[in-house]
C-alpha cells in the first residue's frame, strides 16, 4: 500500500463494476432520474417530453426488451466477435415460445388448428396457447431460443466474418417462412396475434397477483397507471440482465470470448476451445434474445412475424457500430440512441409544425423545413408522401442512421463510447492540454 | 539430466511435416527432461517454429510421434495439449490486442480456473472468489515482469518491448511444466535482452519450469542454453552442450562461418 499508493490491493474494489464513487453516484441518480420521471415528478418529466413528446413513457418501455437483447447481441458480436445477423430470428423464438405457452387460455392449446381467414376464424387462432403464468413463459422463451442457438451454432462457428453474417442472414428468412407457415400459432402474417400480457400469477387463476396491464394502487402504496407499472418491471428486467452481462463480461467465460475475437488460434493455445465457446456465445446471445423477444412481443401486445424481419436484426447492427462494439456503456447508448432518435425527429417535427403560423426564427425554420404537400422546397413532408422528395420524417430516419453508421464506422470505431471517453479524459486533464 | 529410468518430459520422434512440396520439418527427434533449457537454432525457414506448431498441435505432422510424459498426444486439440501443461510464447507477438494486461493474463488462468458461464454472470460466493484468487495471481506475475505500469491499459498500446513480456506473463500464468519461447528477445535494445535473459533464467532456477528456446541471438542460447540442437532446411544436423555444439564441423559449415564462427571465437578467446 504504501510502496505503492496507486496500486489497489483489494482487488473486489478494483474489479467492481463501477470503481469510483463519482460512477456511483452518477448511476444512482440516473436511476433516480428515470424513477421520477416514471412517477410523472413534474419538473422532471418535462425533460423526457420534451425531446419524446407526451406519451414519452411508451417509446422509452419499447425499448427496454430490445435493450435486453441488445446486451445478448454485444455478447456474441462484440465481444466474442461473432458477427451475426440472425438476431432477429432468436427474438421471435423467444418471443413465440412466450405466445404458444402462456397466450389464449380459453381455447388452451385445442386452438391451435389450421385456419381459414375467410372463415373468420382469426382472432380464435390468435387464442392459442397453454395460458401458463409468466414465471413459466418468461425464462422458457430465453431457454427454448438458447436450445435453438445451440443446435444452429455448430455449422454457424464453421464460418467466419462475413460469410457467418451471410449464413445468420438465412435464419431470419427461414422464420419469417415458419410465421406463413404455422398461422395457428402466428396468426395473420400482416396482422400478427395478441400475445399474453405483462401478469404475474401463480397458476392460471383469474386475477393476477400482481397486474402490470391495469391502473390502480400498488401494494396499496401509490396509484399507478398502466404504462408506469410496466415501465418499472420492464426496467428491473434491464436492470437484472444489465449486471448479468456485465459479470459475464468481466470473468473466465467473457476473457476466453474475448481471447476467440482477438486471436483464436493464440486463444486455443491458451487453452481455451474455440468451439466450444463460440457455441456458448450463441446460445448465451439467443437466450437474451429470446427473453427480449417475449417481452417486446409481450408490452406490445400484438406482434406479427413480419416484426422479426431482416429490419430487426440490422436495428442491433446500428447499435453496437454506433455505441460502441464490445462494451456495456456502448450497447445502453447505442440502443438509446438507435430506438430513441426516431421519436426525438417526430417530436421534432411535430413541434415545428405547431410553428408554422407563429412568427419568429421558430416559425421561419418550419417554413424553410417543412412541406405539407408539393409547391414549397421543405425538406421534410409531413402529409403521409409517397417516396421520393421530399422525405417522410420515416424515411429521414433511415437516412439519418445510414449517415450515421458509415460515420461512426470511418471516425469513430468506439462508437458514442468512444466520444465519451474522449471527452472524460478532457476534463480529466482540464485546464492543462498534456 | 535426469535419472535415466525416469521418462523425458517431452519426446519428438522422427517427425515430419511437410507443406505441399515444402519439407519444413524432416525427421526430427528430439528429448526435453523435467527443469531443462533446451535450445532450437538454425537460420530462418529451417523450421523452428513449425516444432512449436506441432508441438501445440496447431500443425500435424505428417509422421512421426509426439509425447507427454510417455502419452502421445498426436491428434489431440491444441487447447487440450495446452491443459496438459504446455505453454507457449509467438514469434510475432499473438497478444489479445484489445484487452488490458491483467486480461490477457488472467485469459492465461483460464485452464486454472472452473467458473461457468452462469456462475460467472452471476457473481457470487465462489466465482468471485475464485476470480479474486487468479487476480492476485496475476499481480505476482505483473510484479515479477516489472510491468505495473501497464497493468490496465490495452496491450495494443505497450511498446513492443513490454508487449513481449506480457506474452511471457501470459504463458507463466498457465503454471505450464514446459514453456516454449519463440525468439523472445528478438527486435529487443540490449537492456531489454538482458531483461528478458533474467527473467528466462528466473524461470528456470526458482520455478522449475523446463523450456525450449528458439532464439537467433548466439550469445544468449550459449549462455543459457543446458542443450541445444541446431536445425538447418528442417533437417536436425547437430544436437549437443553449447560447447560441443560450437565445435561441431557441421554447424559450422552450415552457418558458413558466420554467425557460428564468430560466437565460437567469442567464447575461446
Ligand atoms: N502454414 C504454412 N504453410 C506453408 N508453409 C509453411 C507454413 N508454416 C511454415 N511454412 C514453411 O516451413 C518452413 C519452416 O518455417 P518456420 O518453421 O517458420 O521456420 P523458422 O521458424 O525456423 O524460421 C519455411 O519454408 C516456411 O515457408
Ligand atoms: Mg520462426
Amino acid at each position: 500500500m504504501y510502496r505503492r499508493p496507486l496500486l489497489r490491493t483489494q482487488y473486489e474494489q478494483d474489479a467492481a463494476i463501477f470503481p469510483t464513487w463519482f460512477q456511483k453516484v452518477a448511476l444512482g441518480l440516473v436511476i433516480l432520474f428515470f424513477v421520477l420521471a416514471t412517477l410523472g415528478a413534474p419538473g422532471i418529466e418535462a425533460v423526457p417530453k420534451k425531446f419524446l413528446g407526451n406519451t414519452w413513457i411508451d417509446p422509452v418501455s419499447n425499448m427496454m426488451p430490445l435493450l435486453i437483447a441488445a446486451l445478448g447481441f454485444n455478447i456474441l458480436v462484440g465481444v466474442a466477435g461473432q458477427v451475426s445477423l440472425g438476431h432477429a430470428f432468436f427474438m421471435g423464438t423467444g418471443a413465440y415460445t412466450a405466445v404458444t405457452l402462456g397466450g389464449g387460455g380459453d381455447g388452451g392449446i385445442k386452438a391451435c388448428v389450421p385456419w381459414h381467414d375467410e372463415l373468420g376464424l382469426l382472432e380464435e387462432a390468435g387464442q392459442c396457447g397453454l395460458g401458463l403464468p409468466m414465471w413459466i413463459w418468461l425464462p422458457l422463451a430465453g431457454i427454448v431460443a438458447a436450445i435453438i442457438g445451440l443446435l444452429v451454432a455448430p455449422a454457424a462457428v464453421k464460418v467466419r466474418g462475413l460469410y457467418l453474417a451471410i449464413a445468420t442472414v438465412g435464419l431470419v428468412f427461414i422464420g419469417l417462412h415458419l410465421g406463413r407457415t404455422f398461422p395457428e400459432f402466428a396468426g395473420d402474417f400482416e396482422s400478427g396475434r395478441r400475445w399474453p400480457k405483462l401478469q404475474f400469477r401463480i397458476w392460471k387463476e383469474e386475477t393476477p397477483l400482481v397486474d402490470f396491464t391495469e391502473d390502480g394502487q400498488w401494494f396499496g402504496l401509490i396509484h399507478l397507471a398502466e404504462e408506469q407499472k410496466q415501465l418499472f418491471l420492464l426496467m428491473t428486467f434491464v436492470g437484472i440482465f444489465a449486471l448479468m452481462s456485465k459479470n459475464l463480461i468481466r470473468s473466465r467465460t467473457g476473457r476466453a470470448l474475448q481471447a476467440i475475437r482477438d486471436r483464436d488460434i493464440a486463444a486455443e493455445v491458451m487453452g481455451v476451445p474455440e468451439f466450444k465457446y463460440k457455441r456458448l456465445a450463441f446460445a448465451i446471445s439467443s437466450f437474451y434474445a429470446g427473453i427480449g423477444g417475449a417481452l417486446f412481443a409481450s408490452y406490445l401486445g400484438r406482434v406479427s412475424p413480419v416484426d422479426f424481419s431482416l429490419i430487426l436484426s440490422v436495428d442491433f447492427v446500428a447499435i453496437l457500430l454506433i455505441g460502441g462494439a464490445g462494451t456495456m456503456a456502448g450497447t445502453v447508448l447505442g440502443t438509446v440512441f438507435v430506438e430513441l432518435l426516431p421519436e426525438v425527429v417526430e417530436t421534432f417535427t411535430e413541434w415545428l409544425s405547431d410553428q408554422l403560423d407563429g412568427s419568429g426564427p421558430a416559425s421561419w425554420l418550419a417554413n424553410v423545413l417543412l412541406t405539407s404537400g408539393s409547391g414549397d422546397f421543405g425538406a421534410i413532408a409531413t402529409a403521409a408522401a409517397a417516396p421520393g422528395w421530399p422525405m417522410s420524417v420515416h424515411m429521414w430516419n433511415f437516412a439519418i442512421f445510414g449517415v450515421l453508421i458509415v460515420v461512426f464506422m470511418i471516425f469513430e470505431p468506439l462508437g458514442l463510447f468512444g466520444i465519451w471517453l474522449r471527452i472524460r479524459n478532457y476534463w480529466k486533464s482540464w485546464p492543462f492540454s498534456y | 539430466m535426469s535419472d535415466s529410468n525416469t521418462t523425458p518430459l517431452l519426446e519428438v520422434d522422427n517427425i515430419t511435416l511437410r507443406f505441399g512440396g515444402v519439407t519444413a520439418i524432416n525427421d526430427v527427434s528430439f528429448k526435453v527432461n523435467d527443469g531443462e533449457l533446451f535450445s532450437i537454432i538454425g537460420p530462418n525457414g529451417a523450421g523452428k517454429t513449425s516444432i512449436f506448431n506441432t508441438i501445440s498441435q496447431v500443425y500435424r505432422p505428417q509422421e512421426g510421434d509426439i509425447r507427454w510424459k510417455g502419452d502421445s498426444i498426436m491428434g489431440i486439440r491444441p487447447d487440450a495439449v495446452a491443459r496438459m501443461g504446455i505453454a507457449r510464447t509467438f514469434q510475432n507477438i499473438e497478444l489479445f490486442a484489445q484487452m488490458t494486461v491483467i486480461d490477457n493474463l488472467l485469459t492465461g488462468r483460464h485452464i486454472r480456473m472452473t467458473n461457468s458461464w452462469l456462475a460467472g454472470s452471476i457473481w457470487l460466493g465462489n466465482a468471485k472468489r475464485e476470480e479474486m484468487e487468479n487476480r492476485r495471481r496475476v499481480e505476482d506475475i505483473i510484479d515479477f515482469l516489472e510491468i505495473e505500469q501497464w497493468r490496465k491499459h490495452p496491450v495494443a498500446l505497450l511498446p513492443y518491448g513490454f508487449q513481449k513480456r506480457v506474452e511471457l506473463g501470459r504463458a507463466l500464468a498457465m503454471e505450464p511444466e514446459l514453456l516454449l519461447l519463440d525468439e523472445p528477445v528478438a527486435g529487443m535494445n540490449l537492456e531489454e535482452t538482458e531483461d528478458m535473459a533474467r527473467f528466462i533464467l528466473d524461470i528456470q532456477r526458482e520455478l522449475g519450469i523446463a523450456m525450449i528456446l528458439v532464439e537467433h541471438d548466439m550469445g544468449l542460447v550459449m549462455d543459457l542454453a543446458d542443450r541445444i540442437m541446431v536445425l538447418d532446411f528442417g533437417q536436425q544436423i547437430s544436437e549437443g552442450t553449447p560447447a560441443e555444439v560450437q565445435s561441431d564441423p557441421a554447424v559450422i559449415s552450415a552457418y558458413l562461418g558466420s554467425e557460428m564462427a564468430q560466437v565460437s571465437q567469442d567464447t575461446s578467446q
